[in-house]
């Protein structure tokens, strides 16, 4: 039994510890063994411990596919972008420039573009996917709306981003802070702006360094 | 005697660390596992359930266990790629004689010649120099069968007082602290009491690296409104979401504490019928804490007085609360008071002993709670009994067989051990589980009395390296090798289950203590069968003393998916929570809810002083030393997990960009460290996110990279436990990379 189709993905940055174990586990999956699919991406170490998970976030209109010149990359009817075809890919490069989230990765040795396929191997019999099964803080969380609703009163999910003039839907979610209008995400210019100057450790101030800018 | 071999490359070529990575059969797609084997992690204190895939006799690899409540199938990165410690090119499969000639420095030798050789050396040092003259270095990463079982053979077999254990340099502040406080010494409530909480409170404990799954936990509290204080000299991963960070200067935690109690007397936010009816000793404390004014606690543990206030009022006022600390305030030369401090502020709030209410240590090994229960420490008989108490001493001589008279007095805490061997009043060790040359403070001085040794045997699976220093190294078992209990970091008592046989002359670690005691001519009370067996004569061990398993079985622990102590009948469910109305205590015997015979706790004056080496012109800066998430304890197993290296492969120096301009230190420089004691050579890593008066470095090396070359051997006066959290050093830019760098960095 696969798991039922409300079943969403929701990542949830300010919960990440930096731990890896999501990095650790996908590598573990039977579909890809040796090969994490998962970026864990610390912002700015000098500055803060904020780190984010990056995984595939299942455009509906994904941009990898758009810019395969060898039709090489699939996504499936439940909307899961899946890793390119062997046969078809061409190593070119062309989606891991091209992706706004920076998902794809080249594996150079197999010339073939692999990427999070939401684990199809273990929801298609039930299972939740790895990373979102063994992250201790749940910044992977792998549940239904209604669940994420009781369960995170303090945020709400998005999936519409804004890159330039690209508007992108996308199948996963993003937690934010449920007061905040959230107009578009800018990781690097929300870290300068929120340190600026200050030093925590030097001012003694309570510590926040949220990752997602509000407008 | 017992200097190691050859030089440390070699050895290091011959038994690793070497790296395994996933291959063959664990990288193959598609392979079917024979088996899952429902077990638990190896590594930390919180011991996450865990489900084994193995395969002709070994673990390729594993699949979450979703139905353990503690975690529901959450891992960390060292339980994810624990495998790969099986089936380890490293792995001892012999025993193992030291022989110069030899490379690597050992040769193989057959394990019943090893057993004979190591019992001969035993026989000649005791019957040479008395039953004294022979000590046992245990550990708390052993099951709970394993480690009664090296209490009795200390006690019973080598008759010698000298036993103790790595707990020694875990919570033994704590636990002190809890039996003066409490009169027991375990968390008083399950995790699911932080759920509930209104005040989350964490001092000295980096939950997110050193106890990840408790991060959920904290998480899902906050979620729910819980306001989370860190107290902490580093903003560790968890401390960067918390609602107020109190970075406290290493070693001042008492003052802080101190100066909370003061600001809670006066603003009344005080449970005076809770303190009226249920402790004793609130005057004399009130008056200690007078002269603890927000100011003066302010300039003794260098936290602004405005936040000091805020968190006072946000501790004072709420209705629930659970209150957390781990090693950062108990590896202290005054770890003891420090907890006193923290209970003191649980106890005046009185949120104890109910849903919501709560208070732990947040243990650190395996079976950290467990293994301080049942013997293996210097002063303790099974069931958490005294070993100076004549009733105690009479009660498990009955159960043992022997008479009371024969066992031996309170032995000394494990550094002290060595101490004894440089005044040559200890002259053979046999150590278990233990790896003292990295996890012990001066290590160089550990160093010279291994060296001073007539004798000295190791068990493990891997050449630990202490285990460079010994005569005889016997095979020992993998945590999925065996079976038996652990008692994980809620007091609740799991099962560990076998997924795979030891390879080749590799024995169950209870085999070949009960192979010695038999090779010495003593096998009385060492002809145990399986660890069950071990188990069934603990549980009458340990009953009615104050950790009771009496009630507690292998089934009923697979069936409650583990039963919390005290547990004294098979028709008891266990005590989840303690201090209850009407839950169990063999002490208080009804009269109230602390295991004091009057019910009632006690509140402890804490005594503020300085750590014992403070920073001076010579010395400029503190020291403090942890852990970092992919690594355990002295490394052993996660120095040899390549992906756990590849996470974080070599120490590095934390140091504040204010400090390092100061010394002209970039991201990145070779830097030396310089200690009284010692120095190491290691790449500076430029941070924000610690003092400006402090720099960090994780323990988990050995050799030229071991952080405890620097740290200082001093010790609480209570507890013993070591000062690894502060000691005094001074910072220079190195003017090259340490010989062999290159060769051990990976980029």
């Amino acid at each position: 039994m696969p798991v039922p189709h409300d079943y969403l993905f929701f990542i949830d940055p300010n919960r990440c510890i930096g731990c890896e174990s999501c990095v650790q586990a996908c590598s573990e999956c039977d579909t890809h063994k040796g090969h994490s699919m998962i970026h864990l991406e610390f912002m700015n170490r000098r500055e803060s411990p904020q780190s984010v998970p990056v995984v595939c976030m299942h455009c509906d209109s994904p941009t990898c596919a758009e810019v395969c010149p060898a039709d090489a990359i699939k996504r499936t009817e439940d909307g899961v972008v899946q890793t390119a075809r062997k046969p078809r890919c061409i190593a070119c490069n062309n989606c891991v420039l091209a992706c706004p989230f920076g998902v794809p990765k080249m594996n150079t040795r197999e010339e073939l573009m692999m990427k999070c396929d939401m684990c199809y191997d273990r929801t298609s019999e039930g299972k939740r996917p790895m990373c979102a099964t063994v992250c201790p803080s749940q910044a992977l969380f792998f549940g239904t709306q209604a669940e994420i609703d009781r369960l995170r009163p303090r945020s709400r999910a998005i999936n519409d981003f804004q890159f330039g003039q690209q508007k992108i839907h996308t199948k996963v979610r993003m937690m934010v802070p449920h007061d905040a209008a959230i107009a578009h995400i800018d990781v690097v210019d929300a870290m300068c702006a929120d340190m600026g100057e200050d030093d925590p450790m030097l001012s003694a101030a309570v510590c926040s360094l949220p990752i997602v800018s509000k407008t | 005697m017992a200097k190691p071999p050859t030089r440390s490359l070699d050895i290091n070529q011959q038994f690793g660390p070497h790296l395994a990575y996933a291959e063959g059969i664990r990288l193959d797609r598609g392979v079917e596992a024979d088996r899952q084997v429902k077990t638990h992690c190896c590594f930390c204190g919180q011991q996450c359930g865990i489900q084994l895939r193995v395969k002709d006799n070994e673990v390729i690899g594993f699949e979450p266990w979703e139905e353990f409540p503690f975690n529901r199938g959450m891992l960390c990165p060292k339980g994810v790629k624990r495998y790969l410690q099986g089936a380890h090119p490293d792995r001892l499969t012999t025993a193992l004689q030291r022989d110069s000639t030899a490379s690597g420095g050992f040769r193989s030798m057959p394990y019943d010649a090893a057993i004979r050789h190591a019992a001969e050396a035993i026989g000649r040092i005791q019957s040479d120099h008395g039953h004294e003259a022979f000590a046992v270095l245990s550990g708390a990463s052993l099951t709970t069968e394993k480690t009664y079982l090296m209490g009795k053979f200390a006690r019973v077999c080598l008759r010698t007082p000298f036993i103790d254990y790595n707990g020694r340099l875990c919570m033994v502040s704590a636990g002190a602290a809890n039996k003066k406080s409490f009169g027991i010494d375990r968390a008083a409530n399950p995790w699911s009491d932080i759920l509930g909480a209104e005040v989350v409170w964490i001092s000295g404990a980096n939950v997110a690296e050193c106890a990840p799954i408790t991060t959920n936990y904290v998480w899902q509290a906050r979620e729910q409104g819980a306001k989370i204080i860190v107290v902490d000299p580093r903003i560790t991963p968890l401390a960067r979401t918390c609602d107020l960070f109190l970075p406290v200067k290493p070693g001042r935690d008492v003052a802080l504490f101190n100066g909370i109690l003061h600001l809670m007397i006066e603003h009344d936010w005080l449970d005076h019928s809770f303190i009226e009816q249920h402790t004793v000793g609130f005057e004399p404390l009130a008056e200690s804490v007078q002269s603890w004014t927000p100011a003066r606690t302010a300039e003794a543990t260098g936290i602004a007085e405005r936040l000091i206030r805020q968190a006072a009022e946000w501790w004072g006022t709420a209705s629930t609360s659970f209150l957390m600390h781990a090693r950062g305030i108990e590896h202290h030369s005054h770890g003891v008071q420090n907890v006193l401090g923290a209970i003191n502020i649980v106890l005046a709030s009185g949120r104890i002993g109910r849903e919501s209410c709560g208070y732990a240590t947040i243990t650190g090994q395996a079976n950290g709670q467990g293994g301080r229960e049942h013997g293996q420490k210097c002063d303790q008989l099974p069931g958490a009994r005294d070993l100076a108490n004549p009733e105690h001493r009479a009660h498990v001589a009955k159960v043992w067989g022997v008479s009371p008279e024969d066992l031996p007095q309170p032995g000394i805490d494990a550094y002290e051990i060595f101490r004894k061997i440089d005044r040559g009043e200890i002259r053979g060790l046999l150590s278990i589980c233990f790896n003292p040359l990295v996890s012990l403070p001066d290590n160089n001085f550990v160093a010279r009395m291994l060296d001073k040794l007539d004798f000295y045997v190791a068990i493990d699976f891997f050449l630990n390296d202490t285990a460079h220093h010994a005569d005889i190294v016997l095979p020992g078992s993998l945590h999925e090798e065996d079976e038996g209990t652990v008692t994980q970091i809620e007091g609740r008592v799991i099962k560990i289950n076998q997924a795979v046989d030891p390879p080749g002359d590799a024995r169950q670690d209870w085999r070949i203590i009960q192979d010695l005691a038999a090779a010495l001519g003593r096998p009385h009370g060492f002809t145990f069968q399986n660890p069950r067996a071990i188990f069934d004569e603990l549980r009458q061990a340990s009953k009615g003393g104050i950790a009771d398993y009496s009630g507690i079985t292998w089934e009923k622990i697979e069936k409650q998916h583990g039963v919390c102590w005290p547990c004294p009948s098979e028709n008891h469910p266990g005590t989840p929570r303690l201090f209850e109305p009407g839950s169990h205590n063999p002490i208080a015997n009804g009269s109230g809810p602390f295991y004091f015979p009057d019910g009632k706790a006690r509140f402890n004056v804490a005594e503020y002083t300085p750590p014992t080496e403070e920073v001076d012109g010579d010395y400029p800066v503190i020291l403090t030393t942890g852990r970092v998430v992919s690594h355990f304890l002295s490394g052993t197993q996660t120095r040899r997990i390549g992906p756990l290296v590849d996470q974080y492969p070599e120490p590095r120096i934390e140091i504040h960009p204010q400090l390092a301009a100061r010394i002209s230190i970039a991201d990145g420089d070779w830097t030396t460290v310089t200690s009284r004691r010692g120095e190491v050579t290691l790449r500076a890593q430029v941070v924000k996110t610690i003092r400006p008066d402090t720099v960090f470095i994780p323990y988990h090396w050995a050799g030229a990279k071991s952080a405890n070359r620097l740290t200082i051997a001093a010790q609480d006066p209570i507890s013993k436990i070591p000062e690894y959290k502060v000691c005094a050093v001074r910072l220079s830019k190195a003017s090259a990379a340490p010989q062999d760098a290159e060769r051990f960095e990976i980029e």
